[in-house]
């Protein structure tokens, strides 16, 4: 082994450390039995859990964000896979433009999408409501799932669907019995994006959200402001289980789905 | 509506136009009930267009399409009852065999005893009986191709589409998928229409093989009359080796035209019609390489044409051999310095390169086209 191949994997591993070490202290330190969350530790506990669940605001923010979280996954797929349709299976004016537009959300700074909606909003005279913070989510989590199943759908041969077709079967048919189970992986991709997107995300929500609705990141961010409670630390754990399992699942059930399909397995 | 059962298929006055580019222009086509059709020509030729616009993937600019005789312009594909067979094969991967075979039965009101044995008829049928619960891609393409066609079939179609199915399979079970696809459509009776660039697969299955060239018909009939008697230089030169030669017209001899070639040889000549040509008009002589035939001398005889050549290159195909030979001419012949083709069955040895041979045509292999517009 050379002397260069030592020092890239030595370089790998720092890196990798740089980007982790932060989450697994805020992991473990969730689990600390002081009153506060700094090293030494003093004995494993799960009390900062156990507050956590106990913490009416907390709890409230959780759910929303939940309730959020899966109706902009709703949403955002139902539509997102009705547009990837139109965008490669169909020809109309100004196609080009109209796929433009719904990538763009990604490209613009969040910021600036942000402040847009909701000064257009004041405009029309609308208040802020949980509405507006759903909608707000559903406009920058669609271009994820558009892209995502837009891509499974182009590796879908048509000749599936002109097979159904010739075999008696409408278009909504065929949608239902050939199209949709060929790009479910992609769905399902698409909508746990949006999901964790939505359910991560601090800079759109800060903007919409109406007076008293928080979600989780804007109550940890509201909490930081008075103290770094080790209550945090656990929220913390909560949110990494729950953005970053639920994804890993999600890619794992695709995975044994599409094996499935490829084995024959029933 | 007299003829309504006789023809499964009927094209009127079709023509499909992409923007400014026509893809099939003005074509009339009978699939009369029970007979296997083949369309035949190179990519862009608009063979594919045609079978799409019978299927109801496409829509004709103009004309009408009618299917057991009752029009079906209007009508979309789900409601025309039609097998269609892809390159591809196009099964449903996440279906297993017995589900795709039965994909189309479940829109018949087919109850659900009848649906397992048609399926195991079906797949009995096209010799696979026992793949029913495996998935597409555990089967091989010549299996998937089957399995494809018993699905097109299994819903007995008014009529059969097929689009280059035998394309995507390797050479010898191509051959064997032909004669398998022939026997099925002969046991079952079926109308069938079959999209193909491959000659010898137009050949071999059609009882109408109809060429196709840049959205023309350029000409349709059996397959020996199409191949005996090309109606086009195209048509000649796309099936087969042919010789073409432009001409003028110097009389008649013995029942046949006499052609002198521009070259200068005098080739006698037969006309579809038995009609003679007028003396001194354009025409173009077509050859197949395979009917001229080479030997170290021949003699003259009634209703046949002598010419003299050198072999410039032989290619040696084992049972046969393909000549490419340049004509010499006696002293004082002027038909010298063309270049031909022969294909010739292999007596002991070919003949080797730059040997003197004597080519003989006859009459009857000699067909004459009109004017030499695009030679």
């Amino acid at each position: 082994m050379s002397l260069a191949w030592t020092a890239i994997r030595l370089g790998t591993v720092l890196v990798y450390l740089f980007m982790f070490a932060p989450i697994a202290v805020v992991m473990l330190l969730s689990f600390n039995a002081n009153q506060f969350g700094s090293f030494p530790m003093e004995g494993l506990s799960p009390r900062w859990f156990i507050a956590l669940i106990e913490n009416d605001a907390i709890v409230r923010a959780f759910q929303t964000s939940v309730v959020l979280g899966l109706l902009t996954a709703i949403i955002s797929t139902t539509m997102g896979v009705l547009a990837a349709l139109a965008m490669v299976r169909y020809d109309f004016p100004g196609k080009r433009l109209i796929s433009t537009a719904l990538i763009a959300p990604i490209l613009v700074p969040e910021v600036v999408l942000a402040v847009a909606l909701l000064l257009f909003l004041r405009f029309l005279d609308v208040p802020r409501s949980f509405f507006l913070l759903l909608m707000g989510h559903v406009i920058f989590t669609l271009p994820f799932v558009v892209l995502v199943v837009q891509a499974r759908l182009v590796g879908i041969r048509r000749e599936y669907e002109e097979a159904a077709m010739s075999l008696g079967a409408n278009a909504f048919e065929t949608f239902r019995r050939v199209t949709l189970p060929l790009m479910l992986p992609a769905v399902m991709a698409g909508s746990l994006f949006a999901f964790t997107i939505s359910f991560d995300d601090i800079t759109g929500t800060l903007f919409w959200k109406p007076g008293g609705v928080e979600t989780v990141p804007t109550q940890i961010f509201a909490m930081l402001r008075n103290s770094i409670s080790p209550e945090i630390n656990a929220l913390g754990t909560v949110m990494v289980v729950f953005t970053v399992a639920l994804p890993l699942l999600g890619a794992a059930l695709a995975r044994r789905l599409a094996a499935g399909m490829a084995s024959g397995s029933r | 509506m007299t003829d309504a059962n006789q023809n499964a298929v009927e094209l009127r006055d079709v023509e499909k136009r992409f923007a400014e580019f026509v893809a099939v222009r003005k074509t009339d086509l009978t699939v009369p009930e029970g007979s296997f059709v083949t369309l035949l020509g190179p990519s862009g030729c608009g063979k594919t267009t045609t079978l799409r616009m019978i299927a109801g993937l496409l829509d004709p600019t103009e004309g009408d399409i009618r299917i057991k005789g009752k029009s079906v312009t209007e009508v979309p594909i789900h409601k025309r009852n039609l097998g269609l067979v892809f390159q591809n094969y196009a099964l449903f991967p996440h279906k297993s065999v017995f589900d795709n075979v039965a994909f189309g039965l479940k829109y018949r009101d087919v109850p659900r005893d009848e649906v397992k044995r048609r399926v195991k008829d079906a797949l009995q049928l096209v010799q696979l009986p026992h793949v029913e619960d495996r998935r597409p891609n555990q089967l091989s393409g010549g299996q998937q191709q089957r399995i494809a066609l018993a699905r097109a079939i299994v819903i007995q179609p008014d009529v059969l589409l097929l689009d280059e199915p035998l394309s995507a399979l390797d050479a010898n079970l191509r051959e064997e998928m032909r004669v398998e696809l022939k026997r099925i459509q002969r046991e079952l009776g079926i109308a069938t229409v079959f999209v193909t660039h491959d000659q010898s697969e137009a050949l071999a299955m059609s009882d109408t093989l109809v060429v196709m060239n840049s959205g023309w018909v350029e000409q349709m009939g059996p397959p020996d009359l199409v191949y005996n008697e090309p109606a086009s230089a195209f048509v000649a030169d796309f099936l087969g080796h042919s010789n073409i030669l432009p001409g003028r017209v110097a009389g008649e001899e013995g029942g046949f035209v006499k052609v002198i070639t521009d070259a200068g040889a005098t080739i006698l000549c037969h006309t579809r019609d038995r009609a003679g040509r007028p003396e001194g008009e354009r025409v173009r002589l077509v050859m197949r390489a395979e009917r001229l035939l080479l030997a170290d001398r021949h003699d003259p005889a009634p209703g046949t044409s002598l010419m003299t050549a050198r072999v410039k290159t032989v290619d040696y195909l084992g049972q046969s051999a393909r000549y490419f030979l340049t004509t010499t001419g006696a002293d004082g012949d002027p038909g010298a310095g063309v270049e031909l083709q022969a294909i010739n069955p292999i007596d002991r040895a070919p003949f080797p390169e730059g040997s003197e041979v004597w080519i003989r045509v006859r009459g009857d292999d000699c067909v004459l086209l009109d004017g030499d517009a695009d030679a």
